[in-house]
């Protein structure tokens, strides 16, 4: 004990400075400016590539509307970018994005709060410990291995249930986008209700209220603003899925009527039609602005449901 | 009217059920891969270059393009969210400037991996022109992880007690010096859970990769970081849907190695997790 600590004293008093040990010091003070500069750098490094992002498609996007109409674009009704002449109407993949989103979102509303308040106030916690990782585990699985199983078995399945002329469809598509935007809504539902103080619920009971009443009176109520959030993000997710709908939907770019019918998504364009382009014509800045307009919509998104998230707080 | 004791037990269930068919189609989805893909794998499958239009052989390259995809993105990755993390916990000040960059870390995480995708092909392979390369997929695919990264490195780096900071300072240490030697290590096995979730992530990605490393159809290993590389989600697109009389367990086994390989990094981070749980000294 007393070794270490009269070595501290003694080389707390080097008061001589020699020129060798200022220069040393000087030295120590510019690595550290130079550490913390890069440090400052990759702190803002978020805000630049956002912003690259945006001036990136933009760029690309605005390139469109030198060859094509903007009204032609965003109001016409037909996509044959491959056509002579090439028509570069977005309402048949925005409707099939609309489509497909509002299923998943229907279908996923329920289940995820559902499941969270199950998870959150009525689980036992054994079984709260089995389902929590369970949950995780959906989250990381692949979207391809996802749109995968939904074409091998889901789709035939839907196909012989409803007697449709082919499983891919914007339900499929749908339920798919369902299952794999669970996990968001169901962890940050569950994180709004664990909020929620305990004493509200103390409170509740007291009053002779049962749990049931206590978790859809009291404590939903108050963590509504979490649901909301998480349900947003929920939407963000599915809007922005790629490969799934990919390979579930049918890709057909027609304006859709009912959801058993083959539809094909703005993500879904992307990833099939960017292959084969040629850089610099129509059609790859026509597929540009579908990235933009697929960024713009997710930001708002994502503003609204962080609006929502600080709310909570 | 119901009783209040009989609606409980009602809604009690529908909300087991709900959550039940939340779970049913991992074990589902689980068991039909282990169930057909089984089969499919062996050590050949695994270890051989795929042949004949990718009908016979295996899945060697896209094996091995996505662990080098994995190892050089967190290259990529690791460092520069880590250092964003530490300037969000321990130097940004409560400003205005420092809520726009939480809310652009938001907005990155929320970004569709297909964007990830265009802008990859825009910037990396078209503007800096590396070409379809595995150093513009690193990159694409490090900025679509960044988010997770930065999120859960720094979280981990709150989650060190102000004290042991204090006491680095009492001592005559440097903010940096208290950073480097005192915070980072306690917050590393944290960063380390976040850096391989992430890499997971990016793992099983296929969106992001089209346009900027993947091949179709490549039997051989890349030499230089601006070849092309095979990857096994994008090979499992491709097998799945785009070529013709593929035999379905080798589609099934491709997709059993993918879900494997992601298990087994999440499985690793899971791990790290509940040792840092139990080992934690505060």
């Amino acid at each position: 004990m007393n070794g270490p600590l009269s070595e501290n004293v003694c080389s707390n008093q080097r008061v001589r400075e020699t020129p060798l040990r200022r220069l040393l010091s000087k030295f120590h003070s510019f690595k550290e400016r130079m550490i913390e500069t890069v440090i400052l750098v990759c702190g803002y490094l978020s805000i630049a590539i956002v912003a690259l992002i945006f001036i990136f498609l933009a760029k690309e996007a605005v390139s469109l509307f030198a060859t094509e109409n903007f009204f032609e674009v965003v109001a016409g009704t037909e996509w044959y970018p491959i056509s002579e002449p090439p028509k570069f109407g977005l309402v048949p993949l925005i409707l099939g994005s609309l489509f497909v989103t509002v299923g998943a979102v229907v279908i996923v509303i329920p289940l995820g709060v559902g499941t969270a308040v199950f998870i959150s106030e009525v689980a036992p916690n054994w079984l709260r410990e089995i389902l929590k990782p369970t949950i995780e585990v959906i989250a990381s699985i692949p979207s391809v291995v996802v749109g995968f199983i939904a074409l091998l078995i889901l789709g035939p399945a839907l196909k012989s249930i409803f007697g449709l002329p082919t499983g891919l469809s914007a339900l499929t598509g749908s339920i798919a986008l369902a299952f794999m935007a669970a996990s968001t809504v169901i962890s940050i539902s569950e994180d709004a209700l664990r909020a929620v103080p305990v004493s509200y619920r103390e409170a509740s009971l007291a009053l002779g209220a049962t749990e049931w009443q206590t978790a859809y009176r009291v404590t939903v109520p108050s963590a509504i603003s979490g649901i909301v959030a998480a349900t947003m993000l929920g939407i963000g997710r599915v809007i922005g899925e790629t490969m799934a709908v990919l390979m579930v939907t049918g890709n057909a770019a027609l304006i859709p009527y009912s959801v058993f019918q083959p539809v094909r998504t703005m993500t879904a364009t992307i990833a099939a039609e960017m292959g084969e382009v040629v850089r610099g014509s129509p059609h790859y800045y026509a597929l540009f602005f579908i990235g933009l307009v697929l960024f713009i919509i997710t930001f708002f998104i994502n503003l609204i449901a962080g609006m929502f998230l600080h709310r909570r707080t | 009217m119901v009783s209040p004791r009989i609606s409980q037990k009602i809604a009690f269930t529908v909300l087991f059920a709900l959550a039940v068919v939340v779970i049913a189609p991992i074990v589902v989805i689980l068991f039909v891969l282990v169930k057909n893909g089984i089969s499919a794998i062996n050590w050949d499958f695994l270890s051989q270059m795929p042949r004949n239009g990718m009908k016979v052989g295996g899945i060697f390259p896209a094996i091995v393009g996505t662990l080098l995809l994995v190892f050089g993105t967190t290259l990529f990755a690791l460092p520069v969210g880590v250092c964003a993390a530490i300037y969000l916990s321990e130097y940004a000040p409560k400003n205005r400037l420092t809520r726009f960059i939480r809310l652009s870390i938001v907005n990155l995480a929320g970004v569709p991996s297909i964007v990830h995708g265009l802008f990859g092909l825009g910037l990396f392979v078209l503007f800096f022109g590396f070409g379809t390369s595995l150093l513009a997929g690193w990159l694409t695919l490090s900025i679509l992880i960044l988010p997770v990264i930065i999120t859960a490195s720094e979280e981990a780096l709150r989650a060190v007690p102000m004290g042991l900071r204090e006491a680095s300072y009492a001592l005559g240490a440097s903010k940096w010096q208290t950073i480097r030697r005192v915070v980072l290590p306690s917050a590393l096995p944290g960063i380390l859970t976040g850096a391989i979730l992430g890499v997971g992530r990016a793992a099983g990605e296929t969106a992001p990769i089209l346009f900027t490393v993947a091949a179709f159809y490549l039997p051989h290993l890349p030499g230089s970081i601006f070849d092309q590389v095979m990857a096994l989600p994008y090979h499992l697109y491709v097998i799945a849907t785009q070529v013709p009389n593929i035999p379905r367990e080798f589609q099934y086994g491709t997709a059993l190695v993918l879900i494997s390989l992601v298990f087994g990094i999440n499985l690793i981070a899971i791990i790290i997790r509940y040792f840092y749980r139990r080992a934690k000294r505060w």
